[in-house]
């Protein structure tokens, strides 16, 4: 098996796992519950692959003063929530993150 | 709103996040040629799988030597959570032709979901009228598409000079940050996101990113009950 071929069945798999829900629609009646899940999707998912980020260094949860990643997240946390704003949040978490490694 | 400022706010919404996958971009081009992967397939992979971590997987998974089926089974296993972003904007490009739901499909990834998304479920005075929806969508989408695209190329091309360690890979997590704070309206979607975020520091461990698939999954059950109880 060369090595295009892995490339195409991967593309293949990585696509219709994507298309799956997109393509069913309208094809498919889903009960009450499923539609009820869905708004959740996007803080649930996104939250998800966020947290490790902060709270894990090298597969460890470290919660102390050598995970600055952690503090500087919280920082952004509170800014997003008080002024609902993306790039003063991401500013704002970078110069945390950059006072934070050079005391 | 018109098309173009439909996509135009896809792009720009995806801007910050370009920041933080392009060191990806150039250290996959790199990981790639280190696994004997030859440039030229290097460079398509990033355009026929389109996965971030799913390629970086693949490539060491082909540097291994590993079996085909493994490889493809990790692939999938990798880009399940894909799914959750399919059910959840399947509903809004249910009216588009074919071609459309085909492009949007490709264009799915983490980073162009989460750009979108807030825009695309919101209805403000901003919002365009759903009919226009799916072109923020598809600015996102090639936003990141083009941007890994470029990314991969320069890591093909500076070759075995790793990039200087610049911490720019934390944007991807502090604009997840202001994109996921300011949606948290509610008690059932506070739970759902403090479940999942416990939920993936607790299954971190397993492997092919299953951890984050089942933290998901998790959120929104959590979500979905707590909203069942309130009415």
């Amino acid at each position: 098996m060369n090595l295009w071929g892995l490339l195409l069945i991967c593309g293949l798999i990585t696509f219709f796992i994507r298309y799956s829900f997109i393509a069913a629609e309208g094809h498919y009646h889903p009960p009450s519950w499923f539609r009820r899940l869905l708004p959740f999707v996007p803080i649930a998912a996104l939250t998800a692959l966020t947290t490790p980020e902060l709270m894990l260094v090298q597969g460890e949860i470290m919660l102390g003063s050598g995970n600055p990643r952690l503090w500087a997240g919280l920082v952004a946390i509170i800014v997003a929530a008080l002024w609902r704003n993306t790039l003063l949040t991401i500013g704002c978490g970078f110069a945390a993150l950059f006072l934070l490694q050079n005391p | 709103m018109k098309r173009t400022q439909a996509f135009s706010l896809g792009l720009r919404s995806v801007m910050p996040l370009l920041l933080g996958v392009a060191p990806f971009g150039v250290i996959y081009g790199l990981v790639a040629l280190q696994s004997g992967i030859p440039a030229l397939a290097a460079m398509a992979m990033s355009s026929i799988v389109f996965a971030g971590s799913a390629q970086f997987l693949l490539a060491q998974l082909v540097g291994a030597g590993a079996p085909l089926l493994l490889s493809a089974g990790a692939v999938g296993l990798v880009n399940l959570r894909h799914a959750l972003y399919s059910a959840s904007v399947a509903p809004i490009l249910a009216h588009l032709p074919r071609r459309w739901k085909i492009l949007l499909a490709y264009l799915l990834t983490d980073e162009a979901y989460a750009a979108a998304i807030p825009h695309l479920m919101a209805v403000k005075p901003d919002t365009p009228p759903s009919a226009m929806r799916h072109w923020i969508l598809f600015g996102s989408g090639f936003g990141l598409w083009a941007g890994w695209q470029l990314s991969t190329l320069a890591g093909v091309l500076i070759g075995a000079r790793l990039p200087p360690n610049l911490g720019l890979d934390f944007a991807l997590p502090l604009t997840f940050i202001a994109i996921v704070v300011p949606m948290i309206e509610s008690r059932a979607l506070l739970m759902a996101a403090l479940a999942a975020g416990a939920a993936a520091i607790a299954l971190a461990a397993l492997p092919y990113k299953l951890g984050l698939f089942l933290a998901a999954l998790a959120g929104l059950v959590v979500g979905a009950v707590l909203t069942g109880k309130t009415k």
